[in-house]
């Protein structure tokens, strides 16, 4: 899970992470409120979406009054924001993060994630600041250092030292800096974080270590242990089928082309978009509807993928191991008959009574284009796609 | 032979007491494989499916000579059933378990070192030797006694292949679902050495998916071990989007680390046949080993 900027920091105030005073605004009249609050003259204004490069993209803007806090909120609240992390279309700005401006010395960029081939956590630190660290990573890898945190341990003071000096801190920045990385380090722990960046972190002119930018990704798996966590989640930043299938337990993602799918298994799922493909089509979405695929989930399944308009024509692709295909095969034809499919549905169901469910297929009144291999399904699917435009 | 699970097979249920643990025990015993207790702390002394249930592990593995465990606990408790199996110095400990948080596999992953106990899992649907005896939640039935091994992070997907090599005339020695999450027990380089040293297995279909770099690994390692049995690779996931979770929790291309083609291109250099069409897994098998 996501969070906000604004949120990630009051997360990191509590555990004494030196960030800018600054609160969170909805409206143009609480922007100018908040920086009245504010005991600087040097305010910023920065939106709020989930997604990087918002600075590049022109939704992070200083400004010197109150005059100028009125009028980049009044620009920038309601804006699409565009940047390489929201994609073409981009994102409306709906909430804005008002902060005191920082005299900033230098740009540093400091991260935790967990590194899976070695099963330890990985603690970067970078002098290169404020850009991409992908891009740093790709061109000059020296320049990001690393330790890794030994799970049965933790973090211990020699690698904030290799750290903090790597960095090249030096007199009360080293301290600072130490407090803020171990600091950082225990947030991610206690919070199950699945990443901590903070670009830039900022050593500022009177030698403060301060994040000035906080991304805090929550372990969806973590999340029942942090109530306080889960109350954070903004669904304006999701995608609305994506919400509404997520209430009826189903794992859609949606994509942009026209030939729907639904399911059962993430990595079937995968392999039926893979497979459209490969045959000249365009996967509309991955939809796994779980274990279950009874005529509930297939009916809510449709509704999903029909809420898309792109979508010309639906594969269902059903394995039956404990659930049995005829079972699914009466699900569909009830589905369709309580969901108004107009598009072509072609039907693939392998595996436990697979034969009785192709039986029921063929004698249903429905309309339904019945695959027996996952090729033809695949050929089926995207020819009625193609067909339809 | 068979690898991991088999006649020897002395198998406990964690969290057997659950709808879940009962109904695939169940199962379980109905495929022949030999379930001789279960563990439901609170619900020692009980008698469910004839089998004895304990209070703890140890218990249960004294008293019943279990050498291997499954667990159904949900994902809450999951971590401290593994480690429970994990000191009671179990041979196996194969955890069904979806959803469990990184932290604590980390955590479990810690334990493991230098103790004699092979995890499988987490989410994962469990481990089968056709003919002799299935620990997890696959449907037994489309499976076939034979000659493939088969490793991979999925549930249905796994299904699929066994299906296709079953119905393409050949059958398969053990079928491992090593599990969808970032960090897990044995993986694709574990299973490989198991499958090498295993006579009855003359190939082994291998299904991948986007996220880490497990399969680049095990690439890595067919070439610097000289593997010589044929396999046949699959990578679901050439269409997912970056930064995506792909249902599974393991399933995300993160920072351009993790896509399909990276481990394709891994795999094809080890001289691995890489199919991009998941529905020629069977075909491409029985072609390479006739």
């Amino acid at each position: 899970m996501k969070i906000h900027e604004y949120q990630g920091k009051a997360i990191l105030r509590e555990y004494g992470v030196a960030v800018p005073d600054g609160f969170p605004a909805f409206t143009v009249d609480e922007a100018v409120k908040v920086y009245d609050k504010l005991d600087s003259k040097v305010a910023v204004v920065k939106a709020q979406i989930h997604a990087g490069g918002r600075g590049k993209g022109g939704g992070v803007k200083l400004a010197n009054s109150r005059d100028e806090v009125e009028r980049l909120a009044g620009e920038i609240l309601g804006m699409i924001l565009v940047t390489h992390q929201t994609g073409p279309e981009g994102k409306e700005v709906q909430r804005l993060l008002i902060e005191q401006g920082v005299d900033i010395d230098r740009e540093l960029y400091t991260g935790i994630v967990l590194d899976r081939e070695s099963r330890k956590y990985a603690f970067m630190v970078s002098t290169e600041g404020g850009m991409e660290i992908e891009k740093v990573a790709a061109k000059s890898p020296e320049k990001i250092i690393k330790e890794w945190i030994d799970p049965s341990v933790g973090l211990q003071s020699y690698q904030l030292r290799n750290l903090v000096f790597g960095l090249g801190l030096k007199d009360a920045q080293v301290k600072n800096g130490i407090k803020i990385l171990n600091a950082l380090w225990k947030v991610f722990v206690e919070k199950d974080c699945s990443l901590i960046e903070i670009n830039p972190l900022v050593v500022t002119k009177d030698d403060n270590v301060i994040a000035l930018d906080a991304k805090i990704n929550f372990d969806d798996n973590g999340l029942f242990r942090h109530k306080e966590l889960v109350e954070l989640r903004d669904i304006a930043e999701e995608d609305p089928a994506e919400v509404e299938a997520g209430k009826y337990n189903l794992n859609y993602i949606k994509l942009d082309g026209n030939v729907g799918c639904m399911v059962n298994g993430a990595g079937l799922a995968m392999a039926t978009m893979d497979i459209i493909k490969l045959y000249g089509g365009e996967p509309a979405n991955f939809l796994d509807v779980g274990g279950v695929a009874n005529a509930k989930a297939v009916a809510n399944g449709f509704k999903i993928i029909l809420s898309d308009p792109n979508v010309k024509s639906i594969l269902i692709n059903i394995f039956g191991g404990i659930v049995r295909c005829d079972r699914v095969a009466q699900g569909v034809i009830d589905a369709m008959e309580t969901v108004a499919v107009k598009i072509p549905v072609i039907v693939r169901l392998e595996g436990t009574n697979a034969k009785e469910a192709a039986d029921l297929l063929n004698n249903s009144a429905l309309e339904f284009l019945v695959a027996h291999s996952f090729e033809e399904a695949a050929m089926k699917s995207v020819k009625a796609a193609r067909e339809a435009k | 032979m068979s690898i991991l699970v088999g006649n020897d097979t002395r198998l406990m249920v964690q969290g057997f007491t659950g709808q879940e643990g009962l109904s695939h025990s169940n199962k379980m015993i109905k495929y022949g494989t030999k379930v001789v207790s279960g563990v439901t702390p609170g619900k020692g002394g009980q008698t469910h499916l004839n089998i004895p249930v304990f209070n703890t592990v140890s218990e249960a593995k004294m008293a019943t000579d279990a050498n291997t465990s499954v667990i159904f606990v949900p994902p809450t408790f999951a971590a401290d059933a593994i480690m429970e199996a994990v000191a009671a110095e179990l041979d196996l400990v194969i955890c069904i378990t979806e959803g469990i948080p990184t932290k604590d596999m980390v955590t479990v992953n810690q334990f493991l070192k230098n103790k004699k106990t092979r995890l499988i899992g987490p989410n994962c649907p469990g481990v089968i030797s056709p003919g002799k005896a299935k620990v997890g939640i696959m449907p037994g039935f489309i499976h076939k006694p034979g000659n493939i091994g088969i490793i991979s992070r999925s549930g249905t997907l796994t299904y699929e292949a066994v299906h296709q090599i079953s119905s393409n005339e050949m059958g398969q020695s053990t079928s491992i679902g090593i599990g969808g999450d970032p960090v897990n027990g044995t993986n694709f380089i574990d299973a490989l050495s198991l499958f090498a040293k295993d006579d009855e297995t003359n190939g082994v279909v291998l299904i991948g998916e986007i996220g880490g770099t497990a399969e680049e690994d095990a690439a890595q390692w067919v070439i610097d071990n000289n593997f010589t049995k044929p396999i046949v690779a699959f990578i679901a996931g050439r269409t997912a989007p970056p930064g995506r979770r792909m249902g599974h929790a393991g399933a995300i291309i993160a920072g351009g680390k993790g896509t399909a083609q990276d481990k394709m291109e891994a795999l094809q250099t080890a001289n691995i046949t890489v199919v991009e069409n998941p529905a020629e897994i069977g075909i491409s098998m029985k072609n390479l080993i006739k």
